[in-house]
């Protein structure tokens, strides 16, 4: 779902790369204090491995694929503030070295793939583990519903700045449904791969996965 | 599973994924790229600035073996990952000393 140059208009891609500057300083600070040498090492192997990953498009039916965005898997090995900064980080090296995703669409990117897309998961996950049991597959279970939401929710990021910036030629329904159903397809392909990886960690390194050890007792509490 | 092989492993993987398995991916457009040739925006795409990169849509220029062009510029890219992002989270997490 990287967005190349010209689809939105430059003061919307500006505006965006405004907030997403924002949002990423929030992180930063967050994650400072989240994060200690015990939890840094393993936010850089995610960042690593989703950008690994995002190199995988899986075929999503007629003609069409899409990829791992690997916020709701950043969100539960390493937490919130970590994760926003790990997808960061992979987009910014795939729009520089890659030229995957535009460099003016950045700002665009990171706020649908890093910042709409870790958050969403974050609230969602946080939800369910208030609901499900304190067990250990409820982890996974839970990182496999946010990160099937967390697609679509991304996408719709992308309508909302399509709204804003994009072509006035196209109607919004039209782009919206055209998003939103085959994001939901590569939802499922994210929450298979998502559970897969969390579980994998969590039965070799159980004591490292934010998800599984960290406090979340309410949605906002970071 | 002990500290050292946890993270070789999650390495390898990587690697694997970046430098083996990315030559299977699906070539298709993606959801994104589908939904605009649908609608019909895709021609407002402009080439990145970069577009003309060494390593430009995750290939390396030159390298005419389609499977070693793409995997090589994965293996560039974990590299370069590895160095950003560990780096940079090891640099994050470092806390101050403690002064008396």
């Amino acid at each position: 779902m990287h967005i190349p140059d010209g689809f939105i208009d430059a003061p919307t891609s500006a505006i965006f790369g405004a907030a997403s500057v924002a949002g990423v300083a929030v992180s930063l600070r967050g994650a400072r204090k989240q994060l200690d040498e015990r939890a840094a090492p393993l936010a850089g192997l995610v960042a690593v491995f989703i950008f690994a990953v995002q190199m995988i498009n899986f075929p999503v039916g007629a003609g069409t694929s899409g990829h791992l965005m690997g916020g709701a898997l950043a969100m539960v090995l390493v937490g919130p503030h970590a994760a926003v900064l790990a997808v960061t980080v992979v987009l910014i090296v795939q729009a520089l070295m890659f030229a995957d995703g535009g460099l003016s669409a950045l700002g665009l990117n990171v706020f649908n793939l890093a910042l709409v897309g870790v958050w969403s998961a974050y609230v969602l996950y946080a939800l369910l583990r208030l609901i499900l049991p304190k067990v250990r597959s409820s982890v996974v279970v839970g990182s496999f519903v946010a990160a099937l939401v967390s697609v679509p929710v991304a996408a719709v990021g992308f309508v909302g700045q399509y709204a804003i910036g994009g072509s006035e030629v196209f109607g919004l329904g039209a782009v919206f449904s055209a998003m939103f159903g085959t994001h939901v397809l590569i939802g499922i392909g994210e929450a298979f791969i998502t559970a897969l990886t969390v579980s994998s960690v969590l039965s070799s390194r159980q004591d490292l996965v934010f998800g599984w050890k960290a406090p979340l007792r309410s949605p906002v509490e970071v | 599973m002990n500290n050292k092989r946890f993270w070789i492993l999650g390495l390898l993987v990587s690697v694997i994924i970046a430098g083996v398995v990315s030559y299977y991916a699906s070539s298709h457009p993606d959801g994104l790229e589908k939904a605009a040739e649908e609608v019909g925006f895709i021609g407002d795409a402009q080439d990145s600035a970069v577009a003309d990169s060494p390593l430009a849509d995750y290939g390396v220029s030159g390298v005419e073996d389609e499977r070693l062009s793409v995997g090589l510029a994965g293996v560039l890219g974990v590299l370069v990952m590895v160095v950003v992002a560990g780096g940079g989270f090891m640099l994050l997490a470092r806390k101050p000393k403690q002064r008396n």
